[in-house]
């Protein structure tokens, strides 16, 4: 079995559904000759040609209207937005018209389009690459939203999202493209949508997270060892569909929980699954459950990414608070 | 000619298109596709877009239909251009003032009918049926169209795509994405522009400071044409044109047809608080049926006899559609949740079930 980081495991489930499937397609800025940005998709063009590995003019309304006509045709488009803050100069093509399409026109057509978008902070991008607005996407209702934190969910559920006959937005989280390899099989794999995953155990708290996120937590986790306690780490995988039995499980288990995700906290992903667990398992709760986000203000120039996205510290520091509630 | 109408000095822009006069008359030297028969059968459909429309209008006020933009006044873009396309192989991808375009492109008029009254499952377009659902969300409709001809092509397939949009729509940004992606890839479609001199109460004149909206499409890197939006025959043969360039290869063209918007925005709207009477009588006098009955009148082919005839066959077949449209099923509570997922997540399922259980069934 093959070694890969995140963006070759991406480029992997790429190859792998266009090679099977003649309707496949790459579009979106600078996905040809070089390979996207951060070359997720290197190599296509020679392997498949001009046609179906396109270069497109910088418009990302434009992008994603064009990918709901072309599956509309018949083809599978892969369309890449080159960093997640440009979906709001396609976001009308997004919530209102792709998520929308299959219940506008009454069940006749469906949109097998899948957006990947590369965000998230820690990388010293310049201004708007690296803003983290996956929730307002959960407000548009009819798109999934998959956020892989690791290179074998990210080529599995990139399968599942190209072979979904729904419209799904794949978010790629850039600061952990090129981090630890592991193995990634060669060939077609799925991982399902909606089958949260537990990738530490733990027993006394949950950590619940997403993306990028959940590394941070796995080395909470680790730190907080030192203090004797024992912390689970809980990938949610997809904001939608979410894997609300398996959270609430899980947290009901060990009876106290900390969400961390790289968004601003109000309105954010987190205050969805503190809801819910109040909702369903609020007797098994011994405390509060508690939230770590990025703050509610805009994301700040680079030099101040650390204090403004969630760190060791704060994680640490708010489960301490958590098992002393 | 009035100076709106005479020949350009861009030398890339041709004169406005123009075959059958208000008065009836054919232009000097035009020599039009459209033969008597084929006339006469778009006569009957701007008849029938027009009956519809009144009959629509009348059973709003009573509080018996939903929201409605009539097309009254831009029959001969709505018909013309429909009649240019091939409803087997072709794509129609409207926004929400060709209706009558559509239903000549195939898709039933009790079905679109169904759609206005909220209908679901009767509403949905029959599989076959190469049209897009009406488009609200102004110019969204666009590079899908795009999207659309480009795929089509991509997979080999001998067919066009036409589009519509409004002189409002030309302000938007999907206006200059989808035409700009149209012009890259070459895409064999047609844009239709509709330029019926207002959206909702902003004048034409707000939108845009070129003369003439065909001018766009040198921007783009393909064919744009003005021609006359209540010239039926000219819309046809523009259209053709256009059709023709785009099935052989020539890629995309503008269509920008000058018409007027003879009634209100929609069923909403007050046109006396900003549009001036002496426009909408000048328009009047335009009335791009009345021309064609002139014409064919002049020909032996149309008189008061025919009309009456026509217009109470039609208002059957409308009233037909209507009755069909209202007697299908009434949506179900449930069908809330109807054609949103191929499979909806546990979460929705969980809230259908939550409603039907509140409604006791
Ligand atoms: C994106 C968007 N903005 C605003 C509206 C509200 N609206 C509905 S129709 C319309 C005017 C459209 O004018 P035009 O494109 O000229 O088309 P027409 O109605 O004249 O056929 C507006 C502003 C809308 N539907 N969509
Ligand atoms: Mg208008």
């Amino acid at each position: 079995m093959a070694e890969r980081n995140i963006v070759e495991a991406i480029n992997s489930a790429l190859a792998e559904e266009m090679e099977a499937d003649p309707r496949v397609m790459v579009l979106g800025l600078d996905v040809g000759k070089l390979g996207g940005v951060f070359r997720t998709t290197s190599g296509l063009v020679d392997r498949f040609g001009a046609e179906r590995v396109v270069d497109t003019p910088l418009a990302e309304a434009g992008i994603v209207g064009a990918s709901l006509g072309l599956a509309l045709a018949g083809m599978v488009p892969v369309a890449e937005i080159q960093f997640l803050g440009f979906t709001a100069q396609g976001f009308h093509q997004i919530g209102p018209q792709l998520a929308k399409y299959r219940q506008r026109s009454r069940g006749r057509y469906h949109c097998q389009v899948t957006i990947r978008a590369p965000f998230g902070g820690g990388i010293r991008s310049p201004e708007f690459h690296s803003d983290g607005v996956e929730a307002q996407f959960v407000q548009s209702p009819g798109i999934k939203i998959v956020m892989p934190s690791n290179p074998y969910d990210a080529k599995g559920l990139l399968i599942e999202a190209i072979r979904d006959p729904d419209p799904v937005l794949f978010c790629e989280p850039d600061r952990l493209y090129r981090g630890r390899r592991s193995e990634v099989p060669d060939g077609a794999y799925t991982v399902p949508f909606g089958k949260a995953q537990l990738v530490r155990e733990g027993e006394q708290v949950t950590l619940v997270a997403w993306s990028a996120a959940v590394e941070l937590c796995l080395r909470a986790a680790d730190a907080l060892v030192a203090d004797g306690i024992s912390a689970a780490v809980l990938d949610l995988r997809t904001l939608v569909p979410l894997d609300v039995e398996t959270l609430c499980a899980q947290v009901a288990k060990t009876g106290r929980c900390v969400v961390v995700h790289e968004a601003p906290l109000s309105a954010g992903f987190g205050a969805e699954i503190s809801a819910t667990l109040m909702e369903e398992v609020f007797y098994d709760l011994d405390a509060p459950v508690a939230r770590v986000a990025a703050f509610d203000v805009p994301f700040p120039p680079a030099s101040l990414e650390d204090y403004y996205l969630p760190s060791l510290d704060r994680v640490v520091a708010a489960v301490r608070r958590t098992m002393e509630a | 000619m009035s100076p709106r109408t005479a020949p350009s000095k861009n030398r890339a822009v041709q004169a406005r298109r123009s075959v059958l006069l208000a008065d009836g008359t054919i232009a000097h030297g035009a020599r039009p596709r459209m033969e008597e028969e084929f006339l006469l059968e778009a006569l009957r459909w701007m008849m029938k877009s027009r009956l519809y429309d009144q009959k629509v209008i009348a059973l709003q006020r009573q509080g018996l239909f939903g929201v409605y933009s009539p097309g009254i006044g831009q029959e001969a873009c709505i018909i013309g251009s429909a009649m240019a396309v091939d409803p087997v192989r072709d794509w129609m991808v409207p926004q929400y003032r060709e209706l009558m375009a559509t239903v000549h492109h195939g898709l039933p008029l009790e079905v679109i009918t169904a759609q206005y009254l909220g209908k679901i499952g009767p509403a949905r377009i029959p599989e076959g049926v190469k049209v897009l659902p009406t488009q609200v969300s102004i110019a969204a409709q666009l590079p899908q169209a795009t999207g659309l001809a480009w795929g089509l092509r991509l997979r080999r397939q001998d067919s066009v795509v036409i589009t519509y949009v409004g002189d409002g729509g030309s302000s938007e940004g999907d206006f200059h994405e989808g035409l700009n992606l149209a012009g890259v890839t070459r895409a064999p479609i047609v844009f239709f522009l509709s330029n019926n001199q207002w959206a909702i109460s902003t004048s034409r004149k707000v939108q845009t400071a070129t003369r003439n909206f065909a001018l766009r499409a040198a921007g783009y890197g393909f064919e744009g044409v003005e021609v006359d939006g209540n010239d039926v025959m000219a819309v046809y043969d523009v259209t053709c044109e256009a059709v023709e360039r785009a099935r052989s290869g020539g890629g995309p063209s503008l269509i920008a047809a000058e018409t007027y918007r003879m009634s209100f925005h929609n069923t909403t709207d007050n046109p006396s608080r900003y549009q001036d009477q002496k426009d909408y009588d000048e328009a009047r006098s335009r009335d791009p049926i009345e021309r064609v009955q002139k014409y064919l009148a002049g020909l032996g082919l149309w008189d008061a006899k025919r009309e009456a005839q026509w217009t109470e066959e039609i208002r059957e077949e409308n009233e037909r559609a209507m009755k069909m449209a209202t007697e299908a099923p009434a949506p179900r509570p449930e069908d809330v949740f109807a054609n949103v997922y191929e499979e909806p997540p546990p979460r929705v399922i969980r809230q259908r079930a939550d409603l039907v259980d509140g409604q006791g069934g």
